[in-house]
């Protein structure tokens, strides 16, 4: 009887918190020491995939899903009529380590609803990472949502034990997120980001100093914003990720698109299918961000707020300035490079390397791995001078890229790379 | 042609390289001791295996090749794909000739063919890293049964031993078989005797699995199946990530 109540709860629980995309368990690496349990591996091990093809690789539960909230996208919502459950701390720290024992997971992913109030939410949550750690010698991975409103303190304590802590934007403007979370407010979100900036900056700070201090969220933090629940243009949540990864603790942020899991509220979209393929395209747009030296203002202006969802969004970068092409292989910077379209990071910096020792050809540069299929339109080199984007005409070229079926975009939130 | 005859040992391989060089002989054709020689075969040596002078060759190939280019031979070597042992043969001939950088020389059809081999037994050595499941014996021992395209075992252990260091584990190649058994302190390689059901299935026999684990396994079933999201179900991609071949003993898959 027993177990079958506790099989019961963590259906509920993990059912209640699948809807948070984030699953990654990179960014640490941690030898065991002997007699501890477990260590983390730098990328992160996907121990299974789920039927959506997503990676399985921490243990995402809810400590519970009572709520005292009422957000409207979120199925825990205090009015909805759901099953409710909640683990105790030994409960969830039992299982936690039983699954990691036999090679099901890498860690734990702690989220919870909140019971009478942010902080004592966040103390108990803060108590199975802490027994983890400490009592068990836990050293396998662990992800902890900090709670929106939750005190200095206990961020302070979650950082000491975590890996990485997140606090969910969910909603990209404020006007909207109060409407759909009566109860919360930007401020609720942004100030636990700050204890969080501040906590790793000061440990940096310690470090210089002594090397015996204990580590702050070794893997950052990041957060989540729902797409198409509300009316922000593609351009508006560009902006906020902006802003958000000029914290350098920061290091991702996900976007999950919305899936209607309250059907009944007319305060969101009745819409079927979550919007996979804007998803992906964000996903790409956040990539250029990070690693191509992007702007959010060069991705998306006020002519064209959204991301264009036939082609991606450095493609639809290009075709918007003809001006800049073609480049020469040979000689434009790196920083033009990584703007052609068929050359990615990788392809660019093996350019370089490569064109000291000579003017590189049409077959080198697919040898180097550039997608000629695409880049030809945008470069000239040794033996190639053919039709460009600003010789034909964007429009041409166009066509000439859009395939006529667009390719199912796979679901997968990992899927982010383009066609280089 | 030349056949060089051998006892199909790392060891060997070694001494016939020290053997080639020594006669200034270099075989066309690397064959066990039991095997038929070709019929056109003009000299056949047999090649016997000395510590010494596989030693020898071993300190020889320590000082000319990096860590990371000497693991790859070792997972060309445990891949048993056939022939395998005459490529590694001309590989070593080609590094010990060669006055150049040669381990990334993909121009040579033998350093191509090496990577491409170590590249195959290193994406099966990830994938145990993900799909081993254990299973709880009543005498506190992990148990989990793989079945390798390559002998790629031996390359998972130091993966495992890092991470299960505070309990006792198995890892068994029920296809090999044979396996390696942490104690808490050292692995140890190891058959298993007798004939256990979990032998012939992979599974623990009923009365010997720890009183818990059955429990265990129920919840990683509940929890596998309900964090899918059902409106995204993409079984195609499943499969992709995570190929048929291993749900075989996978909990979940049950
Ligand atoms: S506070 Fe969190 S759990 Fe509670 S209703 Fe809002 S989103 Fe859901």
């Amino acid at each position: 009887m027993v177990n079958e109540n506790l099989i019961n709860k963590l259906a509920t629980l993990s059912e209640s918190a699948k809807y948070d995309v984030s699953c990654s368990s990179s960014g640490v690496t941690r030898k065991s020491k002997s007699g501890d349990i477990g260590s983390a591996s730098g990328w992160g091990i996907c121990h299974s995939y789920t039927e959506d093809g997503r990676c399985v690789s921490l243990l995402k539960v809810l400590l519970t899903n009572y709520c005292i909230y009422d957000c409207a996208y979120c199925i825990n919502r205090k009015s909805n009529d759901i099953k409710r459950a909640a683990f105790s701390v030994k409960e969830l720290v039992n299982l936690t380590l039983e699954f990691y024992k036999r090679n099901y997971i890498e860690g734990l992913f702690l989220s919870s609803g909140i019971i009478k109030n942010p902080d004592h939410t966040m103390e108990r949550m803060v108590r199975v990472i802490k027994e983890l750690r400490t009592i068990h010698r836990y050293n396998g991975y662990i992800h902890m949502k900090s709670i929106p409103g939750a005190s200095k303190e206990l961020v302070y304590q979650a950082g000491l034990y975590a890996d990485r802590l997140s606090v969910n934007i969910e909603i990209p403007s404020e006007k909207n997120l109060k409407y759909l979370a009566p109860e919360k407010d930007h401020a609720s979100v942004f100030t636990p980001m700050k204890y969080i900036q501040n906590g790793v900056t000061e440990y940096k700070e310690e470090r210089k100093k002594s090397k015996s201090v204990s580590k702050f969220t070794p893997a950052g933090q990041s957060t989540q914003m729902i797409i198409g629940a509300t009316n922000e243009t593609d351009q508006d949540i560009l902006r906020v990720s902006s802003v958000l990864y000029l914290q350098s603790s920061m290091r991702r942020v996900y976007y999950s698109g919305f899936i209607p899991v309250n059907p009944g509220d007319t305060r969101l979209p009745a819409i079927r299918q979550a919007p996979l393929v804007r998803e992906n395209r964000l996903y790409q747009a956040d990539w250029l961000m990070r690693f191509y030296q992007f702007s959010s203002e060069e991705i998306l202006d006020d002519v064209n707020p959204n991301l264009d969802l036939e082609i991606d969004p450095k493609l639809s970068w290009a075709l918007r300035h003809p001006e800049y092409f073609p480049v020469d292989i040979n000689i434009c910077d790196y920083h033009l490079l990584l703007r052609v379209p068929g050359i990615g990071v990788k392809s660019a910096k093996l350019i370089l390397a490569s064109r000291r020792f000579g003017l590189l050809d049409t077959y080198q540069l697919k040898k180097i791995g550039v997608s000629m299929k695409r880049a030809k339109f945008f470069m000239v080199c040794r033996d190639y001078r053919g039709l460009n984007v600003n010789s034909s005409s964007p429009e041409y070229i166009r066509s000439l890229l859009v395939k006529k079926t667009p390719r199912s975009v796979a679901s997968n939130q990992m899927s982010l790379l383009f066609s280089e | 042609m030349v056949v060089f005859q051998y006892d199909k040992s790392f060891e060997g391989l070694l001494c016939a390289v020290f053997e080639a060089y020594d006669k200034k002989k270099y075989p066309e054709s690397l064959i066990s001791q039991e095997q038929i020689v070709p019929l056109l075969t003009r000299e056949v040596f047999a090649i016997e295996t000395q510590t010494e002078k596989f030693l020898r060759v071993l300190t020889l190939l320590k000082n000319k090749m990096s860590v990371m280019e000497l693991n790859r031979l070792n997972a060309v070597w445990l891949s048993e794909i056939e022939n395998s042992d005459f490529l590694l043969f001309q590989y070593i001939k080609y590094a010990i000739d060669s006055k150049f950088e040669h381990s990334a020389n993909f121009g040579h059809p033998v350093v191509l063919e090496i990577h491409k081999i170590a590249k195959k037994v290193s994406k099966e050595v990830h994938a145990w890293q993900q799909f081993v499941r254990f299973q709880k014996s009543k005498d506190e021992i992990y148990f989990a049964p793989v079945h390798p395209v390559y002998n790629s075992l031996p390359l998972v252990i130091p993966h495992f031993k890092d991470r299960f260091s505070s309990q006792q584990w198995i890892l068994y190649d029920l296809k090999r078989n044979y396996g390696f058994y942490y104690d808490l302190s050292e692995v140890h390689p190891m058959v298993l005797e007798g004939s256990g059901e979990h032998l012939r299935t992979g599974f623990v026999d009923e009365e010997m699995l720890h009183p818990d684990e059955k429990l265990f396994q129920e919840l990683w079933k509940k929890y596998h199946t309900s964090v899918s999201i059902k409106e995204r179900i993409n079984l195609k991609l499943q499969k992709q990530y995570m190929p048929k071949r291993y749900w075989k003993f996978l909990t979940e898959k049950q």
